[in-house]
């Protein structure tokens, strides 16, 4: 009787401390289990100093929103340019004129010659002209482009009303024009006049409207619905008289074909600009798949100059955090000698101080993911660019502020589990 | 029956004998000069034996905690603790012991300020790995144990210097140690409540808690079995108590002295529902 009720509570009753295999799986549990407690205990710490910690990781948060709302926004606008160079189709060849000395060089006669070579299926000359446009008392600033009629086909514009000019009108110079949607928009729809056969002026010269063009949509910086289409015969006699050209854009019959039409055009123009082999060609030919290259070069320039603000930012955040992480361990040194007197392992409180950071961080890169992706939502709707939210960027930015964490959390965690309990328990 | 199977199993590991120090010395480097805290200290303390060590400051009595506490590691001689020889074992085994084998109770009864009750006698179990339910289940047992079950949720500034004393303890024994070790615990509390610590303590001596007591006062080693006198690093003085004092009845009595009008029948209620877990207790044993 007497040794059952003293059982109960039985303080002399040995824990079996005993054989090594009971021993690791003990060990293996308790690791399990601490890092459940000392999360825990470690958002328990942070709130108890929650203005602390929150302008502690302001550093992180900054940096991180930082990254994210400029990755969504330059994701947006490389979305947008891939999405137009698609559009372009893959099988077609620009050609801008000029190095980087002189930026004329291309002529219209350029582009007669260039008609003839093989698998050159559409080709357009294109002068571009900023206008003003006038319909009644309306007026709408915007840029003409005279082009070539068979232009509609090498970048596929559809019609909504009317038709496009025709090799006639591009023949004789007519005064004819087919607009964009916005110019539907800022012109006709005030008074809600049909624009088909009205007459407008660009640049004090009268244009009749024969078509009417579907809108593409406005997409990031450009609005290609603002736009004014003429015969390039008229642009080149009534509205800018020039010898030379600003693109000249080749639609070949096949995509199989474009390297083989690129060299052919290079050697050409060369040829009738007299450029000997050894001097730099004073033109660019470049096929759709070059400029989703150049994008993506640019893009990735882009992308380098972000890893060097988000490591700057981070690092900056980082040492904040093993800043107060040190406040923190000299505040605690008497808990840390508590714990290590009731049984605390180094190893148990280095990682309870590293969790903490870790938390701590990673709070951090939860707080500025989120205030990112706002921020890059607003950037993105300001510049009508579509809202190309990038998963790997956000894991990444939430596992660099967990690994900031981490790092700068480690030297002020090894400290705080290097300290003598002897000495941490007389701390007042 | 199978209890009793376990007690004799217990005994054989120890001969009965927690505590076995031989020729133990630690000297300190405080600069230059080299203190010797102790100069060869033997000492043996049987389970069930309430010791209290006795002495001035800068006797040694806390080195001797430091090192029976395995908090500091001997700079020479012998520690057995239930029969393992702990004086050089690594760092993290240390840690083990004093999570399996030692409670510690100290003046300044050192709970985590900002975790409740509960939440400061779960802590050696957290880290002896036990699961999260076995945690909080003997963790409620002890804290009713120590008549603080209605108390579980409430954060060390708000309870009584003697309750706070009372959750130390609670956080002490929950891990079933072999070894109880009381530095100063009555230090920072009035003689009423110092004694309701001491009825604590004799009542878990009672049903066999092994407990070695620090103290330079007179008074509370009165009520150790025995006592033991440390000058200058070295025991002078080692001897039982024929018959030690009963804590219980001192505050009993203390408590009839202080019935004043000024303490109010709340208080009291209080009181007695508080002390009524280690009645209870010590009546079975």
């Amino acid at each position: 009787m007497r040794s059952s009720t003293k059982l109960q509570t039985q303080p002399t009753k040995e824990t079996p401390v005993a054989t090594p295999r009971r021993q690791k799986v003990r060990a293996r549990l308790r690791r399990g289990l601490m890092l459940g407690a000392n999360f825990g205990s470690a958002l328990d710490a942070l709130w108890v100093n929650r203005l602390r910690s929150l302008l502690t990781t302001l550093g992180v948060v900054i940096g991180v929103a930082a990254v994210i709302a400029v990755v969504i926004l330059t994701q947006g606008a490389t979305t947008l340019l891939n999405q137009n160079l698609a559009a372009l189709g893959t099988n077609t060849l620009v050609i801008f004129p000029g190095t980087a000395t002189s930026a004329q060089s291309l002529t219209v006669d350029d582009a007669n010659a260039l008609e003839k070579v093989p698998h050159v299926a559409n080709i357009s000359p294109v002068l571009g002209i900023s206008a003003q446009s006038i319909f009644g008392n309306q007026n709408w600033s915007t840029r003409v482009q005279g082009v070539y009629p068979n232009y509609q086909s090498i970048q596929s514009w559809q019609l909504a009303r009317g038709r496009w000019y025709s090799a006639d009108d591009e023949a004789a110079a007519q005064p004819v024009a087919v607009i964009g949607q916005t110019i539907v928009d800022n012109l006709f729809a005030t008074t809600g006049t049909n624009p088909l056969g009205q007459t407008i002026r660009i640049n004090g010269q009268l244009f009749r409207i024969v078509g009417q063009l579907q809108p593409k949509g406005a997409q990031g910086f450009a609005n290609p619905d603002d736009v004014i289409f003429v015969p390039f015969s008229t642009a080149l006699s009534r509205l800018k008289n020039s010898t030379y050209v600003d693109q000249i854009q080749i639609q070949v019959d096949n995509a199989n074909n474009v390297n083989q039409a690129q060299t052919v055009v290079t050697s050409l123009l060369e040829k009738r600009h007299h450029i000997t082999p050894g001097v730099a060609d004073d033109f660019r030919v470049r096929n759709s798949n070059q400029l989703v290259q150049t994008a993506q070069q640019q893009s990735a320039v882009l992308a380098a100059l972000l890893v060097g603000i988000a490591a700057i930012s981070l690092t900056v955040g980082g040492i904040g955090i093993m800043n107060i992480m040190l406040v923190s361990v000299t505040e605690r040194t008497r808990e840390i000698g508590i714990r290590m007197a009731i049984g605390a392992r180094q190893r148990d409180i280095r990682n309870q101080f590293l969790i903490e950071a870790l938390t701590l961080s990673s709070i951090g890169g939860v707080i500025g993911i989120t205030i990112g992706m706002l921020g890059g939502f607003a950037l993105v709707t300001a510049f009508h660019l579509p809202f190309v939210p990038s998963i790997p960027a956000v894991l990444i930015a939430f596992g660099v502020s967990a690994a900031v964490g981490v790092i700068f959390g480690l030297y002020p965690a090894v400290r705080a589990s290097k300290l003598d309990p002897i000495v941490a328990l007389r701390t007042e | 029956m199978v209890q009793q199977d376990e007690v004799a199993v217990a005994d054989q590991t120890g001969r009965g004998l927690v505590v076995e120090l031989q020729d133990l010395t630690k000297t300190y480097k405080l600069g230059q000069t080299r203190v010797r805290a102790l100069r060869g200290v033997s000492l043996e303390v049987r389970r069930g034996e309430f010791v209290a060590i006795m002495g001035p400051s800068g006797s040694g009595k806390s080195t001797l905690m430091n090192l029976v506490g395995c908090l500091d590691r001997p700079t020479s001689g012998e520690y057995r603790l239930t029969g393992r020889t702990v004086s050089r074992m690594p760092a993290d085994e240390l840690a083990d012991i004093r999570n399996q084998k030692i409670g510690f109770v100290f003046q300044g009864f050192n709970l985590l300020a900002r975790a409740t009750a509960l939440k400061n006698v779960v802590m050696p179990l957290m880290y002896a790995g036990l699961s999260r339910g076995e945690q909080e289940r003997r963790a409620r047992k002890m804290l009713q144990l120590v008549g603080l079950g209605a108390r579980m949720n409430h954060k060390p500034a708000e309870l009584s210097g003697g309750q706070q004393q009372r959750v130390a303890i609670a956080r002490a024994l929950v891990n079933n140690p072999s070894l109880l070790l009381a530095d100063e615990p009555t230090g920072n509390l009035d003689s009423h409540t110092s004694l309701e610590i001491l009825t604590v303590l004799q009542a878990l001596n009672q049903r066999g808690l092994t407990i070695m007591l620090v103290t330079h006062e007179a008074d509370i080693a009165a009520y150790a079995k025995r006592q033991v006198v440390f000058r200058d690093g070295r025991i002078v003085r080692d001897e039982v108590m024929a018959a030690p004092r009963s804590a219980q009845a001192d505050w009993l009595a203390s408590r009839q002295t202080r019935q004043t009008p000024q303490v109010t029948q709340v208080e009291r209620a209080e009181e007695s529902e508080e002390s009524k877990g280690i009645e209870e207790g010590s009546s079975h044993a």
